[in-house]
């Protein structure tokens, strides 16, 4: 074997692992948005040694966001600590750069180290440096993405922030907790009874969901971090649609222990439940709105599944959908401008998404079995359940439904996902 | 099988080398069938050691209760038809059938399950298949049985009877299973 001399080992190994660290996203992008900033995010000095490969992380997720596309920057690492020639940049058409460094520390933990490059004006854009275990390293290369958002399009990235999921593999359901981009996924909870409707507490901490494991529907809060469960509704009957108000105080739910399927709240340290109002029809998919004054549900009471929308302390109902005779599913975008919800067109389930102000409906997917919407907390993408080639699928789409992405998720059927709040 | 105190340490060594090689993660194994107030299930204290502040912690489930008792050769599904929420009285002397048993058995629980076929959101499934769930409670209500022995709950389109995407598979599904505990 000829000899090598250490340094050309090391940067010929970052060369080729770039591809297949690429190559670990099934993020698929259809579709063009008009206004994508390209940007090159440069290997960091040291990935190769390092258990993620920070920088395809990064680029994977600011695709995501439809907001940026990804300049190649492939081939020799460029760290945070010296400035890099922008010319050659400005060539290969990028407007920005991130460059930076990943190290491992003598106690196993490893820093990271990052600045981003205004290429345009020839700007060092500021940067940041982390100190973490090998668990969190994904998590910094999504803080990194957070800050490589907010510093070129003013608004908060959502990258740190967390899903839940369920499968179902074989008999066995798993709801799992992931990162954004549906990857690191661990399991909070596996059983041999379906688990549906998982919904993150405003804190992210908790995930309130539906357990059959108990053999009837029964609505539990579950600690993440710790695998503490507590009983929220286990009344006679079913109990269901667990949604959270926006302050964490209340849980809305439906249960059927006075008979048909209606509307309740309940304190989420538990306690009795107080009806929100009386209905002879189906009353079901409560989702407060984002200033927690209005409850958005699913009721039959018309004839047909529509969309109503009711006061959190009830009262009287007002409907809000009008196309169609399915509609279902409500979730209400955190600044209060988006409502995103299934309609059955044509034997076909899609997502749709009102402007509340308006009441302009567009139409944002070309699947058929679209399910269980949820909005990221900056109110710029939603991500939902659907069918491709036949089989369950994750993806997130862009309000114009322009950039879709179809996240990394455990084998198996992949359902009812949930986007949870901004991480402090 | 009779089982020794040696066979009993080692399983419990056993399970305490599990339980060590575990990192994180907690096994539950009693499962919380009937609590009736809000009772806490502890799944162990993670998100320590190296688990970072993303860490979650497993909590696992075993397997959950099995069916007993209930009339002898007496079947315990009922169909329903499309969109439909109504008992048909092809099912008549079935549900007679299981409102003796139940009245000659007064401690006797009876769970009805309903379903729906898969077309649709999972929670507005939810709320149909407790539809066809009480509309049998009603039927037997009118025979005589006592309320208390039963239980309306359902579980939407998560338990198709059998798989497929056509209309035998549909109407297979489209039931109430009744299950006695």
């Amino acid at each position: 074997m000829p000899h090598i001399s250490r340094r050309h080992a090391v940067a010929a190994l970052a060369a080729a692992s770039s591809l297949p660290a690429l190559a670990q996203f099934r993020v698929e992008i259809a579709g063009v948005g008009l206004t994508q900033l390209p940007i090159a995010i440069a290997p960091l000095r040291g990935e190769a040694q390092s258990p993620q490969k920070i920088s395809a992380i990064v680029q994977a997720d600011l695709e995501r966001s439809g907001r940026f596309v990804g300049v190649d920057a492939s081939g020799v690492p460029l760290d945070e600590t010296s400035r890099p020639d922008l010319s050659q940049w400005r060539q290969r058409k990028a407007d920005a750069l991130n460059t930076g460094s990943v190290t491992r520390l003598a106690d196993g933990r490893f820093d990271v180290r990052f600045r981003l490059w205004d290429v345009v004006k020839g700007q060092d854009l500021g940067g940041q440096s982390f100190v973490v275990t090998q668990a969190d390293l994904r998590l910094v290369a999504h803080r990194i993405a957070d800050f490589i958002y907010e510093k070129l399009t003013g608004e908060r990235g959502v990258f740190s922030t967390r899903i839940a999921y369920v499968t179902k593999v074989g008999a066995r359901y798993s709801l799992w907790v992931a990162d954004a981009d549906g990857e690191n996924a661990q399991s909070a909870l596996s059983s041999p009874e379906p688990i549906i409707s998982p919904a993150w507490s405003p804190t992210g901490t908790q995930l309130a969901y539906v357990s059959f494991e108990s053999r009837k529907p029964v609505v539990y809060v579950h600690d993440v971090a710790t695998g503490k469960r507590r009983l929220i509704a286990n009344f006679r009957g079913s109990n269901s649609a667990p949604a959270w108000s926006p302050d964490g105080r209340t849980l809305a739910v439906t249960l059927s222990r006075d008979g048909g399927s209606q509307l309740y709240t309940i304190d989420a340290g538990g306690g009795e439940p107080r009806r929100l109002m009386q209905s002879a029809g189906i009353d079901t998919e409560p989702a407060f709105s984002s200033d927690g004054r209005s409850i958005y549900f699913v009721s039959d009471r018309g004839g047909s599944p529509q969309i109503y929308r009711v006061g959190s302390g009830g009262g009287n109902a007002e409907r809000v959908t009008f196309n169609g005779s399915y509609n279902i599913s409500p979730a209400i975008s955190p600044d209060g401008q988006w409502l995103a919800y299934i309609s059955r067109i044509g034997g076909a389930f899609k997502l749709q998404v009102m402007d509340l102000k308006s009441g302009t409906v567009s139409s944002l997917t070309d699947t058929s079995a679209d399910e269980s919407p949820s909005f990221a907390p900056n109110s710029r993408l939603i991500l939902y359940g659907t069918q491709q080639q036949g089989r369950e699928a994750l993806m997130t789409t862009t309000l114009d439904g322009k950039i879709k992405a179809r996240l990394a998720g455990q084998g198996g059927d992949i359902r009812e996902p949930d986007w949870g709040p901004f991480q402090k | 099988m009779k089982s020794t105190p040696f066979k009993r340490l080692s399983i419990a060594f056993t399970i305490a080398a599990l339980m060590a090689g575990c990192s994180s993660g907690v096994k539950l194994d009693d499962v919380p069938v009937e609590d009736k107030g809000a009772t806490s299930t502890t799944g162990g204290g993670a998100g320590a050691g190296g688990a970072g502040q993303s860490g979650v912690a497993p909590v696992d489930l075993s397997q959950s209760s099995r069916d007993v008792g209930g009339p002898v050769g007496v079947a315990r599904i009922i169909y329903f038809d499309f969109d439909s929420y109504t008992v048909k009285p092809e099912f008549q002397s079935l549900l007679e059938a299981h409102a003796r048993y139940l009245k000659a058995s007064s401690a006797r629980k009876v769970m009805l399950e309903g379903h729906t076929d898969d077309r649709g959101g999972r929670e507005y499934n939810l709320a149909l298949g407790q539809k066809r769930a009480e509309a049998v409670r009603r039927s037997l209500g009118l025979l005589g049985v006592s309320d208390a022995q039963v239980e309306a709950v359902s579980y939407g389109k998560e338990k198709p009877a059998v798989q497929g995407n056509n209309e035998s598979a549909f109407a297979q599904n489209r039931r109430v299973e009744l299950s006695y505990r």
